[in-house]
């Protein structure tokens, strides 16, 4: 316990970096996973087809591989990024296609019963799609980005392996410099990580459940 | 939604022949980029005075006309990365399936401290945990990452587990019970396989997942395909050949991972026509499990509202 106690400091400065990772890539994924979404329910084929591979591909692909690729191919191939904005671009490109995902499966959940009667009383494209789609298809994503965020909070975790020093590294390092306190000290890293996740997944269950009674 | 047809006019021929010229001139920009970055590739590079041939270069991917690279990679990489995965799956199941029904049992102190430990367990990064049994207990990588996966997929199995108990129609249980079998035999006998094979799309997508976290690995010195390839023939041919090496995993990995994929897919097409219950889409096992879980609890709460106070 005292080891947590005296460290606080590193853990600090590794939980500040792990919600800095989580926050900014975490709004660019959202971004990125919009553009996407956007891209697949677009009539231009090409682009359509764009992002079903690029999803496609994406997912399948081990974050481990992706941060690899940000943290040392990239400057390999000759980048000058910093590590940690390095892992933030990998991390994004990581959970766009999740986003994309929740994103998609939300507007499909709408029945199409509602914008068939949009449009039989008469309403536009813009007003379909603003007043009766989105606003339903909302409900529906927020439980599932919710999720996604979790992944991502756990994911940023990675980076730690990756030269960024988050509240991995530090509970990494840490471990090392206090061998006889190891125990207390990861289990200082979890709490920090419970912290996020847990009230997420209590917000993203309880909207689900309400949701569904109410559909 | 099943279409974008609804919420728009059927494209006239003006409309129609607008979206394929911007479909032709967003491919031709896709292409560009793509040949762009390809062109950037293989160009020779300066470094220091020096240049260094392109990455497509014939001598940088002359290693892999050697069958004893390939010979490695797959007998050290691939199968390293496929044992820790098929242990971890196994033993992931199990688990999986032991939590499911200590979390829906009928004793409080058994199923609430379980409920509790599993929701700690979910919260938490594999990669911590790998690194916790790592030093903790003292296992060795290649255990390490085989627990560390086994727990959290378990955890994660048994609650797609559980959701796929609680969302029976309650009469299975009751006409278990009416034939005279004890609540355990029911479970087994009549609850539990059709819990089972209701969540299989959503298990299989979790050992997509699991697949994909055996190369965390990496990161806490377990011998799988990205560190036999990135470090140890990283590093015994030197760094010309890095990025070909980047490219020869990444092959791999996607085509494991897609051939897993693409199982669960089908998977989740075939339970789903036979069953007609709600098809929980395989690519997002999070996502399909949320799902499971509300509509298991909002069947519980009418069925509770129906049938009076039940018994959990």
């Amino acid at each position: 316990m005292d080891a947590v106690i005296e460290n606080l400091p590193t853990y600090w400065r590794g939980f500040s970096m792990t919600l800095l990772l989580l926050g900014v890539s975490g709004v660019s994924a959202l971004v990125l996973g919009t553009v996407i979404a956007s891209m697949r329910i677009s009539p231009v084929a090409s682009l359509r087809g764009f992002a079903t591979v690029y999803t496609e591909l994406i997912r399948n692909t081990p974050l481990t591989l992706v941060l690899l690729f940000c943290a040392i191919i990239l400057p390999y191939l000759g980048s000058r990024l910093e590590y940690s904005v390095a892992a933030m671009i990998g991390l994004s490109v990581y959970t766009s296609p999740f986003v994309a995902e929740a994103l998609r499966s939300g507007i499909n959940g709408v029945p199409v019963g509602q914008a068939e009667a949009a449009r039989s009383v008469g309403l536009g494209f813009g007003q379909t799609v603003g007043l009766i789609v989105l606003p339903q298809a909302f409900r529906m994503t927020i439980p599932p980005l919710i999720n996604v965020f979790i992944a991502l909070t756990k994911n940023t975790s990675v980076a730690g392996g990756f030269f960024v020093f988050e509240l991995f590294a530090g509970g990494r390092e840490l471990a090392n410099a206090n061998g006889d306190a190891v125990i207390p000290i990861l289990l200082g890293v979890a709490t920090l990580y419970l912290v996020i996740t847990v009230p997420l997944g209590v917000i993203a269950g309880q909207l689900e459940r309400k949701w569904v009674v109410q559909r | 939604m099943s279409g974008p047809s609804v919420l728009f006019d059927v494209p006239g021929p003006k409309a129609r022949r607008i979206s394929l010229v911007s479909s032709i001139v967003a491919g031709l920009l896709i292409l560009a980029g793509l040949a762009w970055i390809v062109l950037t590739l293989a160009a020779p590079r300066q470094s220091g005075g020096i240049t260094l041939p392109g990455f497509f270069d014939p001598s940088r991917w002359d290693i892999f006309a050697d069958p004893e690279v390939w010979s490695f990679i797959i007998m050290q990489g691939v199968v390293g990365t496929l044992q820790a995965a098929l242990v971890a799956s196994v033993l992931a199941v199990a688990l999986g399936i032991v939590l499911s029904l200590l979390r829906s049992a009928e004793t409080a102190w058994i199923r609430i401290p379980v409920a509790v430990v599993l929701e700690f367990v979910r919260g938490m990064p594999v990669l911590l945990m790998m690194l916790f049994i790592l030093l903790v207990l003292n296992t060795g990588a290649y255990w390490a990452v085989v627990a560390a996966l086994t727990l959290y997929n378990g955890a994660l199995i048994g609650e797609a587990l559980r959701a796929g108990l609680a969302s029976l129609p309650r009469g299975q249980r009751e006409a278990g019970l009416s034939l005279g079998m004890r609540p355990l035999q029911s479970k087994m006998l009549v609850e539990f396989p059709q819990a089972f094979r209701q969540m299989l799309p959503i298990i299989v997508a979790q050992l997509v997942v699991l697949l994909k976290d055996t190369s965390l690995g990496f990161i806490v010195g377990y011998t799988e395909l990205l560190r036999v390839n990135m470090n140890n023939l990283g590093s015994f041919y030197g760094n010309r050949y890095l990025f070909s090496l980047f490219v020869v995993t990444v092959v791999l990995y996607l085509a494991m991972n897609l051939s897993v994929s693409a199982f669960a897919r089908w998977l989740s097409k075939r339970t789903a026509s036979k069953s007609s219950g709600v098809r929980l889409d395989p690519d997002d096992p999070g996502q399909a499990m949320l799902v499971a879980k509300a509509s298991a609890s909002a069947r519980q709460s009418t069925n509770s509202a129906g049938a009076g106070p039940g018994d959990h």
